[in-house]
């Protein structure tokens, strides 16, 4: 399943986006929380400046987002995992309260109380959790929801490497296959669970051959490349809408930056991340768009200008909204 | 309006029945709870007249069909799901407290997730310690989740409907011992008159079982049919009790306690749960924080089980779970103490 025109030029738009909303939330979380901003003797301080709090961002990881929601239509739901933002981007989440919502804000998607591991945008379908595994058993719901409406909707789970040793990740997969679920489980490997390489806790070297233990297909997509990732997605999106059940994707990736920033990284071979950028996947398919005559440089920097406007827009909203009351916390325990 | 006797079971499966058919978006997920009809009964002939896409038997998979509800339930689904044994929360714990009770707060209230997780709860029949327990308080203790706890059919029947039609998480927790099951001795006091059409009973307001004069007994679940049996015995020895049965604990009908404390003077607290950190030192911080006031006659007192696992063999599960004698021995110091302290000064 080749992407069209538009849905390449779609998912080279939104990497870049990806890109830029990761590498300017990097920057930005470090306002305040270096010397000399902080307590004495401290090298960073956690909860401190505007955006406070852990932070995973997933800057090397746009393929895995773009290339399975380029498929997804807006009754379609997302569920993604404590490093979020890639999925949230992809399935169309506006930047505003997304970004207001990492910031704390009261115009935030949770209105400062979810942060950025707990975004729920129920008009978007999309939510994620904090909770290594978590994703899989809602997005079966969701699935569940749209099979017993007879819609052809389906849901995708995204998850880690690291989660597909957790309980819930067999569980889902059991009960998915079983009732045959319109879902799309979708582990992107990045490598590290944290600090530890998969060889170190996983005892198998692809997820997806797990696929087989739950009678369902698992698909290797053995690149960080859109347009493999699409390819693979696309034929298992269609067959959750024929009704055919669930499949389980796997996709290699590279994360660029720490598990979370301020992360060390001294597990890291020197000079790894030096060489995961060489095969950076958005000028790969920039390229791909320009030698096939679909960009030129001209078109090109008109994207990426309304990407940065986009972008810095979306900052300046959560910069200059207002905080929410603090006895605001009292409410929205029950609706 | 037409009524007859059911079991605690009966009147729960009508409301889920009931609630069914009046809304198309309600659906039972859980461990045999279809051709069996729920271990203790809850769901007992639903499959037959919804059919198995509606009453769905799942896989021992508890963490799988709780977060599948969940996410079904922020589609706008009603599902019930039941975790056969409250004790299994082990397993899928993460799903109940970081995602059912949490996501609307962190939501903001964006969004809502319309379901209950039913779950049977309490001992008395020697199942010993990972069967036994009733942990409503722990529930309770977790921010995000309403928790009903029926004493009797008629109640049971109206807070389940109540727990359906509610657009947040509802824990309802009913006592194996009170569900009038052909296979374990209950407490007759919970089979009672339920009507036949359907009603719902408001979350939050306490019943008063009994009034009475001298202490007032705050409580729920079986441990009301135990207490009621206890005033009547206590009323051979000349203590007026008034029971309180509180129906559900989040949210927590206050009012009512303080109400009934202020009157007699005397509170005893009977409850199944572990002692410390729980359902009675709530209630009794409640009296306590309301001492301007509410005037005691004497200390208040908690009957609940001491800190330790549910023991198997019989001698040592029935003294370590509050029984009839045991509420009424504590009535009868607590009213008597304070009468021999006032005959004193």
């Amino acid at each position: 399943m080749n992407p069209s025109v538009e849905h390449k030029l779609w998912m080279y738009e939104k990497m870049i986006e990806i890109r830029e909303y990761e590498e300017t939330m990097a920057r930005i979380y470090l306002e305040g929380k270096l010397p000399p901003h902080i307590q004495k003797g401290l090298a960073f301080d956690i909860g401190a400046g505007p955006v406070p709090g852990e932070m995973h961002l997933a800057a090397g990881q746009e393929p895995v987002a773009v290339g399975v929601c380029a498929h997804l239509h807006d009754d379609d739901t997302v569920v993604g995992a404590h490093r979020p933002h890639h999925f949230a981007i992809a399935k169309g989440v506006p930047l505003k309260p997304m970004t207001a919502e990492m910031f704390g804000k009261d115009t935030g998607l949770g209105r400062g109380k979810g942060g950025h591991m707990h975004l729920f945008d129920p008009i978007h379908k999309f939510s994620c959790s904090g909770i290594i595994g978590a994703s899989m058993p809602p997005a079966c719901g969701a699935a569940l929801a749209a099979k017993k409406r007879g819609k052809n909707w389906v849901a995708v789970a995204f998850f880690g490497e690291g989660a597909t040793n957790q309980g819930a990740f067999h569980e889902s997969m059991n009960l998915a296959a079983l009732w045959k679920l319109p879902v799309l489980f979708v582990c992107e490997d990045n490598k590290y669970a944290i600090s530890v390489e998969k060889s170190e806790s996983t005892s198998v070297a692809w997820n997806a051959d797990r696929a087989s233990a739950y009678g369902m297909p698992g698909v290797l997509v053995d690149q960080n490349d859109a347009v493999a990732v699409y390819e693979a997605a696309g034929v298992a999106i269609e067959r959750a809408r024929r009704g055919e059940g669930p499949t389980l994707l796997e996709v290699k990736t590279d994360r660029y930056l720490g598990h979370f920033q301020g992360d060390p990284e001294t597990y890291r071979p020197k000079g790894e991340v030096e060489a995961l950028r060489r095969n950076d996947p958005i000028p790969r398919l920039g390229e791909h768009l320009r030698r096939a005559g679909v960009i030129d440089d001209g078109m090109d920097q008109a994207i990426r200008a309304r990407v940065n406007a986009r972008v810095t827009e979306a900052y300046e909203y959560a910069r200059t909204s207002p905080y929410p009351q603090p006895e605001d916390a009292l409410l929205h325990v029950f609706n | 309006m037409k009524a007859r006797k059911l079991t605690m079971a009966q009147a729960i499966s009508e409301a889920i029945g009931q609630e069914m058919e009046r809304d198309a978006e309600v659906f039972v997920m859980g461990e045999d709870v279809g051709k069996y009809g729920g271990i203790f009964g809850a769901t007992g002939g639903l499959l037959d007249k919804h059919g198995k896409d509606r009453i769905m038997d799942t896989p021992i998979s508890e963490t799988a069909f709780i977060g599948t509800a969940i996410g079904a339930a922020a589609e706008g689904m009603r599902p019930i799901a039941e975790l056969m044994f409250v004790d299994f929360f082990g397993v899928c714990m993460d799903m109940i407290y970081n995602h059912m009770a949490k996501n609307t707060y962190m939501a903001g209230g964006n969004i809502k997730l319309p379901m209950v997780l039913m779950s049977a709860i309490g001992g008395g029949y020697n199942d010993a310690a990972q069967h036994s327990q009733c942990l409503y308080a722990t529930f309770a203790h977790m921010p995000g989740m309403k928790v009903v706890v029926p004493s009797n059919a008629y109640d049971a029947k109206g807070l389940m409907a109540q727990a359906i039609r509610d657009d947040n998480p509802v824990v309802f927790l009913f006592h194996k011992g009170i569900m009038g099951l052909p296979w374990m001795s209950y407490f007759e006091g919970s089979t009672n008159e339920v009507p036949e059409a359907s009603y719902t009973i408001p979350f939050g307001e306490a019943k008063v079982v009994r009034e009475g004069r001298d202490l007032t007994i705050v409580t729920l679940s079986q441990m009301v049919q135990k207490s009621v049996l206890a005033a009547q015995e206590l009323v051979d020895a000349g203590i007026d009790a008034e029971v309180i049965d509180l129906r559900t604990i989040v949210p927590l009908d206050r009012a009512a306690v303080l109400r009934s404390v202020r009157k007699t003077g005397r509170l005893l607290i009977a409850d199944e749960d572990y002692l410390s950190f729980g359902l009675s030192g709530e209630i009794a911080a409640l009296v306590a924080e309301n001492l301007d006031t509410v005037q005691l006659k004497a200390p208040v007192k908690r009957l609940a089980v001491p800190d330790v696992p549910i023991p198997y063999s019989r001698p040592l599960e029935q003294f370590v779970i509050p029984q009839v004698h045991s509420i009424v021995s504590a009535a009868r110091q607590l009213v008597g103490a304070s009468q021999l302290e006032g005959a004193l000064t």
